[in-house]
């Protein structure tokens, strides 16, 4: 199986510290007047997205562009998919045009590392179903670096419809290779009791109150209803339950930031005035994104 | 031509033999058991060190004739039994139409004829197991259905499961349900469990399979019927059968070689080889299951043999349709998960393989009695083999063990008298 990123689970705690050094020397690329290096100069790749993403192709295009390399990007509106070619025939007809790495988003879980047994090319995951979104959680925990010494001995508390999570679950396994203490809050029936045994230092509660207290950090989900199949909950108290509001944020750290996957719905998962908060770092957590997936192009091409 | 089997050890639970004999087969039936037989102008086949036992019957099968050719024949399907030991199978109406008429019950029966081993072919419970309907019961049966069933599908329908229990009895035959309440299941594409929250899988929760367990026995009650759990995988599915069986319902249930030898923790990660319904359930299901085997709860070991051709298997996990191939495998996974183990002897093996599942489709075979049919599998428990599924006799490579290597497994197979399977 050629090297690519499929998710954090299987990455040792060096890889990814590794990782998120390099990105932070990549942090200070992104503000300047001529933002383009030619560490991969010559190289091609192929951004491959099955779901619709405004900003995680973006990043991934930008990243790859930013190094020097050519990327090309596919939406699976208007591809073969729509013809009915099967997905390994999809991936080994761009396999053929010998592309440095594929990168894909699938609504498939699984679906990359099914491809991965199969194909040359290195994969890089970007987000597969509800299974992991590798890129996302170190970009969240590069984010959470640049305001806090260490991960270890941190709180963090992600809340929403963890069941449906590839967010949460990745950074549930990173967070947990660092010690970090992790709580898991939503509705009942979007929090399998499973979800404890997924790493060591997780914690599960139905009650956000408990789930902030004391948090250095807030990690909020979207509420994905594309992801479910039935009515998990009833929608219409969503937010009286599990919305993060300004109030709440009391019961946390004083210093505590918030952060979001995106794209935000106002009023469904948190308010306004948290959206805007001076405390929450969701669009750090996007220009962090293209510094982080600098650096795994460049681990996965280089 | 007469066949004498010479040497072997033959353990026929039917006739309580276990002993170092000689198989003597006339006309297609047993004409003897007994040391030093012999015939003029018999065919010889030295079974010394090997067990010679009855053929081997697999109640649970998909042959996908007619409507799926391209993934399995009856006449492929057959010779696969072949080669794992079996000497007859009886297959699943899940085909293309599905069988819920004479028409198609007559065209399995013809083309078994023709085939490697004796095929009985299973009638559907409702019109194209749409689950409303109830099927022509008394004339499949007429044209030689054995049992009914809707497998893949469950009769969701409480009153239609009643009538069709109600019609099972009258023409006494075994009802088989394929337990799984699809409201609690819908989507899913493993168990639902640890392992299928870490990879993001839906999941299908072992309470799918218990709730139409307990509908199901609550209406044997009310009716008498004969009925029959297929695959049962999940310990309080195994406990339910038990407590009916002891309340003296004539109920009974089959395991699969893959239940009882894999968990849900023993899968690849998104390998579709691994996924079949029920699903591989957690240890603790598995074990209830093996329990249930050693107990006697469980009376049969049924392959659920499932060809899929190999495009439909290499796709997206969830998209793949579920199901293995079992035929040739089934007897190296019995001898090593549960007679070397200790965990039962050779001689309930074999009536797990025989007596069991002939108690339930009564197909007077699974015996080695005088004038019985001539159907016998010859085993080793200690022959050295690998699997290797692309020399398989099937049309599809769907299975979870190819390149496993077994230490026993099947020798020889002859079905009415007939060779139909050596060993190379």
């Amino acid at each position: 199986m050629p090297a690519g990123l499929l998710g954090i689970e299987e990455l040792d705690r060096a890889e990814i510290e590794a990782i998120l050094a390099r990105a932070k020397d990549f942090q200070p690329i992104q503000s300047q007047t001529v933002k383009k290096l030619d560490t991969l100069r010559g190289k091609m790749i192929v951004n491959l997205f099955y779901e619709a993403s405004t900003r995680t192709r973006t990043s991934f295009e930008i990243a790859a562009k930013r190094l020097g390399a050519d990327a090309v990007s596919i939406t699976a509106s208007g591809s073969s998919v729509s013809k009915g070619e099967s997905l390994v025939d999809t991936l080994n007809t761009l396999a053929a045009m010998r592309p440095d790495a594929i990168v894909m988003r699938h609504a498939a879980s699984g679906a990359p590392h099914f491809l991965a047994r199969h194909l040359p090319t290195p994969i890089i995951n970007a987000g597969d179903g509800t299974h992991e979104h590798p890129t996302q959680a170190l970009l969240d925990a590069r984010t959470i670096l640049d305001r806090r010494d260490r991960l270890e001995g941190l709180k963090v508390a992600i809340i929403g419809d963890i069941a449906h999570s590839r967010v949460a679950r990745s950074n549930v396994h990173l967070l947990a290779k660092f010690g970090v203490e992790i709580v898991l809050c939503g509705p009942a029936s979007l929090l399998p009791v499973e979800l404890a045994q997924l790493a060591p230092g997780v914690r599960l509660t139905t009650d956000i109150r408990d789930a902030i207290r004391d948090a250095d950090v807030i990690m909020m989900l979207r509420v994905q209803l594309e992801r479910q199949h039935e009515a998990a909950f009833p929608a219409s108290e969503y937010f009286q339950f599990y919305g993060l509001r300004l109030e709440h944020m009391d019961l946390a750290k004083p210093d505590a930031i918030v952060m979001h996957p995106g794209p935000i719905n106002r009023g469904r998962e948190l308010s306004s005035e948290v959206a805007d908060f001076t405390r929450s770092v969701i669009l750090n957590q996007v220009e962090n994104g293209i510094a982080v997936r600098m650096a795994v192009l460049e681990k996965v091409i280089g | 031509m007469p066949l004498v089997i010479k040497n072997g050890r033959v353990i026929d639970p039917a006739s309580q033999t276990d002993r170092v004999a000689d198989v003597l087969i006339v006309d297609g039936r047993v004409a003897g058991v007994a040391p030093n037989l012999s015939s003029p102008k018999a065919e010889i086949f030295d079974a010394t060190g090997m067990i010679v036992a009855p053929g081997f019957i697999d109640m649970h099968v998909h042959l996908r004739e007619p409507g799926f050719e391209h993934a399995e024949t009856i006449e492929s399907g057959a010779r696969a039994a072949a080669a794992g030991g079996f000497t007859s199978v009886c297959c699943m109406p899940n085909t293309k139409p599905v069988n819920d008429s004479k028409t198609v019950t007559s065209y399995v029966v013809e083309q078994g004829k023709k085939a490697a081993v004796n095929v009985f072919p299973i009638g559907a419970i409702t019109k194209g197991s749409a689950g409303e309907e109830l099927a022509a019961i008394g004339a499949m049966k007429a044209a030689g259905a054995v049992a009914i069933s809707d497998d893949g599908l469950p009769v969701m329908n409480s009153r239609v499961m009643r009538r069709a229990m109600e019609f099972a009895k009258s023409y006494d035959l075994p009802i088989i349900q394929h337990c799984e309440d699809l409201n609690l299941s819908a989507g899913g594409d493993m168990h639902e469990g640890a392992q299928s929250v870490r990879w993001g899988l839906r999941g299908i929760p072992a309470a799918s399979e218990d709730v139409m367990v307990a509908r199901d026995l609550v209406l044997a009650q009310l009716t008498g019927a004969r009925y029959h759990v297929a695959h049962i995988s999940t310990g309080n599915a195994v406990a339910m059968v038990e407590y009916a069986r002891q309340k003296g319902l004539s109920v009974t249930c089959e395991t699969t070689p893959h239940h009882f030898s894999l968990s849900d923790s023993e899968m690849l990660p998104y390998d579709s080889n691994y996924k079949m319904k029920p699903p591989l359930r957690s240890c603790c299901h598995r074990d209830a299951v093996v329990a249930g085997l050693v107990a006697g709860t469980i009376g049969a070991i049924a392959t659920d043999h499932a060809p899929h051709a190999g495009s439909e298997k290499m796709q997206e996990f969830e998209r793949c349709p579920f199901g293995i191939i079992g035929l040739e495998t089934a007897i190296g996974l019995a001898l090593e998960q549960l007679v070397v183990t200790g965990k039962i002897t050779l001689t309930r093996m074999v009536e797990l393989f025989t007596t069991g599942p002939d108690s339930v489709m009564r197909l007077g075979r699974g015996t080695l009695a005088p004038g019985a049919p001539g159907d016998v599998t010859v085993f080793s428990t200690d022959v050295s083999w690998t699997y290797d599924v692309n020399q398989s006799p099937s049309r599809s490579r769907n299975s979870p063990f190819h390149c496993h290597a077994f230490r026993g497994g099947p020798m020889a197979t002859v079905v009415n008298g007939e060779m139909v399977w050596k060993r190379e």
